[in-house]
C-alpha cells in the first residue's frame, strides 16, 4: 500500500503520468524521439554547452552565454505551452495535450542544492552528460555510472530522507 | 553554409532550439521534457532490487531512453562532423581564475588536466567523475528534476516548485564553484 503523499512525491519525479493511450511500444514509434534526442545532443555540443568551461564562467558570473541559453529556452517554451493551452493544440496524433501542477516538497530545496554541487563539478547537468559522452569524453562515463548509483541510492533511502 | 554552422552556436539559436524541444515532445506524444528521469529508468531496468521506487512499468518510459540515446548520438555527430577546428573561446577572468588550479589547456571543450583516462584512479578523477557524478544523480531525483525538467519545462509550465528548485541549483553550483573547488584543488 501507498499511502497518498507517497504517491504524491512520486509524481513530481518527472514520471510520465499521462503517457499516451495510443499503443507506443516498440522501436519505429520510439524513433521520433531518437531524433528529437539528436539535434538537441547537436545543439548541446555546437554551442559549447557541454564544456566544463562554460559551467565555471556562468558559475563565477563571468559570461552572460549561459544565462542566455537557459533564458532563451525559457521564454520558447513559455510561448509554446501558452500557445498550446489558448488554442487547445493537440498531439500530431490527435490526443489532448496535458499538464499537471508540481507540488512543492523540501526535497527540492535539498536535492536542488546537492544537484547544484554536483553541476558545478562534473560541469554537466544529465542532458549534456550523454552528449559528453558522444563528443568523445569517454571518462565521462564514469560519472554517468555514478548518477545512476546516486540515483539507486536515493531510491533505496528516499523513505528516510526528509520530503 | 558548412563553415557558418561549424562556428560556435550563438546563446540565442542554441536557447531557441533548447526551448522548442519542450512543444516538439508535446506535439509528438504528450511527453514531458526531462533527462534526469532516465537515469532512474536505467536503474527500473538493471537493478530495480524490489525497491518500491523503481518497481513500475519502465517499458511505457522507453521513450525517454530513446531520447538520451538520440542526445549521445547527437554530440557524436556534431563532434565528428560539424566541429570547430579552434579553441574555445572562455572569458579571460575564467582563465584566470583556473590557471590558480593548474588549469591551462584550452584545446578540447573539457579540460583534459582533468577528464581524462589517466585520472581514473586518482584522487582527482574520484573527485570529478565519482563524487560529481553521484550528486548529479542523487540531487536531480531528490529535487524531482534536472535543468531540462525544472528550469525549462518546469518554469515554462509557470511551476513554482521548479522555480525554487532552480534556484537551489543556481546556490548549490555557486558555492560548489566559488567556494567548494577552490579547496578541493588544493588537495591534488
Amino acid at each position: 500500500m501507498e499511502s497518498k503523499k507517497s504517491i504524491e512525491v512520486r509524481h513530481q519525479d518527472a514520471m510520465c503520468t499521462n503517457e499516451s493511450k495510443k499503443s507506443e511500444n516498440g522501436f519505429l514509434s520510439n524513433i521520433k524521439y531518437l531524433i528529437v534526442g539528436i539535434v538537441f545532443g547537436t545543439v548541446f555540443v555546437k554551442a559549447e554547452i557541454i564544456s566544463w568551461f562554460r559551467i565555471q564562467e556562468m558559475f563565477h558570473l563571468q559570461s552572460f552565454f549561459m544565462y542566455g541559453v537557459i533564458g532563451t529556452a525559457v521564454v520558447v517554451g513559455m510561448l509554446s505551452i501558452w500557445v498550446i493551452k489558448r488554442f487547445n493544440v493537440k498531439t500530431f496524433s490527435g490526443e489532448k495535450i496535458s499538464f499537471e501542477n508540481k507540488t512543492f516538497n523540501k526535497g527540492q530545496i535539498y536535492g536542488g542544492l546537492i544537484f547544484g554541487i554536483g553541476w558545478a563539478i562534473t560541469g554537466a547537468c544529465p542532458g549534456p552528460l550523454f552528449a559528453q559522452i558522444g563528443s568523445g569524453f569517454l571518462v565521462v562515463f564514469i560519472t554517468f555510472l555514478s548518477a545512476v548509483a546516486g540515483t539507486w541510492i536515493y531510491g533505496k533511502y528516499r523513505e528516510q530522507l526528509p520530503h | 553554409m558548412l563553415e557558418l554552422v561549424k562556428q560556435p552556436w550563438h546563446w540565442a539559436v542554441a536557447g531557441i532550439l533548447i526551448g522548442l524541444t519542450v512543444p516538439a515532445l508535446l506535439l509528438i506524444g504528450n511527453k514531458k521534457f526531462g533527462i534526469s528521469s532516465s537515469l532512474r529508468h536505467v536503474c527500473a531496468i538493471c537493478i530495480p532490487a524490489n525497491i518500491p521506487f523503481f518497481k513500475y512499468d519502465w517499458k511505457k518510459e522507453m521513450w525517454n531512453l530513446f531520447f538520451v540515446v538520440g542526445v549521445l548520438i547527437g554530440g557524436f555527430l556534431a563532434t565528428q562532423f560539424l566541429s570547430n577546428p579552434d579553441a574555445i573561446v572562455v572569458s579571460q577572468t575564467t582563465k584566470t581564475t583556473l590557471a590558480q588550479f593548474g588549469i591551462t589547456d584550452y584545446s578540447h571543450l573539457m579540460p583534459m588536466q582533468i577528464f581524462s583516462i589517466e585520472n581514473i584512479f586518482t584522487l582527482k578523477g574520484f573527485f570529478f567523475f565519482v563524487v560529481g557524478g553521484f550528486l548529479v544523480g542523487f540531487g536531480t531525483r531528490y529535487a524531482g528534476g534536472c535543468t531540462s525538467g525544472h528550469a525549462i519545462m518546469g518554469l515554462s509550465n509557470l511551476q513554482l516548485p521548479s522555480l525554487i528548485a532552480t534556484c537551489c541549483f543556481m546556490a548549490g553550483g555557486f558555492f560548489s564553484a566559488n567556494l567548494l573547488m577552490p579547496l578541493i584543488f588544493k588537495l591534488f
